[in-house]
């Protein structure tokens, strides 16, 4: 069986992948590129005990829910 | 006397009170203490009163941290005047957390416990995190599991149970540095509600010839079972000069018919060296559910019915402001830093299939759209030691 240049590339680059799954990933941001992600106004949720009472606020007013990955908590009045 | 505890899942207060969807999984929680007052003022209804948080390390695996939380309710809306009187109650709520690390999986657990006149809610939770790829990547899964029982309270005097529910949920996140500058978090979560779901204290408005107004209110009746599924995604970026901007997406939907969309943006500013500035946009909109009616045509014409606004269709704009002052306390000396916050959100909700039924109108269901305004302040004072 014949095989074209073509498919030869393709054997090589799916080769080459397949190897690559071999070896461990790097970290593409090392650890002392990471000042600007540690910086307190980079959280997601600064203060959990707020954005806990704000996501209830919303929540018993509102039918949706969950995935806020915050925190919940407080009344459902009328 | 109206009181009403709305069916509302406490394991959302789990997923993110031991852990945080989006957190490191490498890392103890800090050690932080907050004391809260938190006011909600709009739509005839107040609610107001403090929440204290603890967090405290214990050796270098170990993070406990215990939350309470009280609502003094003054309710005077729309529902409570339309089919009852006004009323004043008290909620409080304790939770109980522990973390546990070990290499670079974090394994939490916790017990919620909610306390009304006719409302009693225990949740029981547990999550566990993982980092990887260098901790670029945190993966985390949780469950948790509640049981409440709704009762119905008249004059200030519990008068019995009307039923229980059961709730369950399922969470999955992930939160991925896709560069230096950004971070990328999602949350998906399942949860299975049965039971009593309803609220006791609502009733449906059907048209009623024989009654002066051309209309009266009946029992509402509500479906046992609910599922719902949301999914949401982060994105939050750092700009040059010491700032960062967020933006938020989520949608929802559950098996009562209800498909709801959230988006918001952020923005935080620092000034100076200890000012701390927070803006926000949050517009948020549903469909209503299957068996939500303003006005039925007459009593009983369905088998499943309700006029809870929460299942109304609407959309919503909140725009919020913040701001944080950071102080170093020369006593005690164990106190590293604290933090003045106060933070202000102003909420407009527009019902597209809730009319105010105060306003009389000659044809039943020809009154104004009810609109809510709402302001929601918080003030708290932080401290890391």
């Amino acid at each position: 069986m014949m095989v074209s240049k073509r498919q030869t590339t393709a054997i090589v680059l799916l080769a080459g992948l397949l190897l690559a799954g071999c070896s461990p990933i790097q970290p593409w941001v090392k650890p002392y590129e990471r000042e600007h992600l540690a910086d307190p106004i980079m959280s997601f949720d600064r203060s959990p005990i707020s954005s806990g009472y704000l996501d209830h606020v919303f929540e018993v007013r509102e039918g949706a829910r969950g995935a806020t990955g915050s925190v919940g908590g407080g009344c459902g009045c009328n | 006397m109206n009181t009403f505890q709305q069916q509302r899942v406490r394991w959302l207060i789990a997923l993110a009170f031991g852990l945080g969807a989006v957190g490191h999984a490498d890392v103890l929680p800090e050690d932080r203490s907050d004391v809260l007052y938190h006011r909600y003022d709009g739509g005839g209804l107040t609610v107001q009163g403090p929440s204290v948080l603890v967090r405290k390390k214990f050796g270098d695996s170990f993070s406990a941290s215990y939350q309470y939380y009280e609502d003094l309710i003054s309710s005077a809306s729309i529902d409570v005047v339309s089919q009852a009187s006004a009323y004043k109650e008290r909620r409080t709520q304790n939770n109980v957390g522990l973390d546990y690390l070990r290499g670079n999986t974090l394994y939490s657990i916790g017990w919620i416990n909610s306390n009304e006149p006719d409302y009693k809610s225990n949740t029981g939770f547990f999550n566990i995190s993982q980092s990887m790829f260098g901790d670029l990547t945190t993966v985390s899964f949780g469950f948790a599991e509640g049981w409440d029982k709704v009762g119905e309270v008249s004059k200030g005097v519990f008068q019995k149970f009307v039923g229980d529910a059961d709730h369950r949920n399922w969470s999955v996140g992930l939160s991925q540095v896709l560069t230096r500058n950004m971070l990328l978090g999602l949350n998906f979560e399942a949860d299975e509600n049965n039971g009593y779901l309803q609220n006791p204290y609502r009733g449906v408005r059907f048209v009623d010839p024989f009654s002066g107004k051309g209309y009266s209110f009946g029992a509402a009746v509500s479906p046992n079972t609910r599922t719902g599924i949301a999914g949401s995604a982060q994105l939050k970026y750092y700009l040059p000069w010491h700032a960062a901007v967020d933006g938020n997406y989520r949608l929802y939907n559950d098996t009562w018919g209800i498909t709801a969309n959230t988006a918001k943006l952020g923005y935080t500013q620092t000034l100076f060296t200890d000012w701390t500035l927070e803006a926000s946009a949050r517009y948020y909109w549903q469909t209503a559910a299957n068996f939500y009616s303003d006005l039925f045509p007459y009593q009983n014409s369905q088998n499943f019915m309700s006029r809870d606004r929460e299942l109304a269709q609407f959309h919503s704009l909140t725009l919020g402001l913040g701001a944080s002052y950071e102080f170093h306390p020369a006593w005690p000396r164990w106190i590293d830093k604290g933090t003045l916050n106060f933070n202000y959100n102003r909420m407009r909700i527009d019902y597209l299939d809730f009319h105010n039924n105060l306003i009389l109108s000659a044809v039943p269901g020809d009154e104004p759209l009810y609109t809510l305004d709402a302001s929601v302040m918080q003030f708290f004072i932080s401290f890391w030691y």
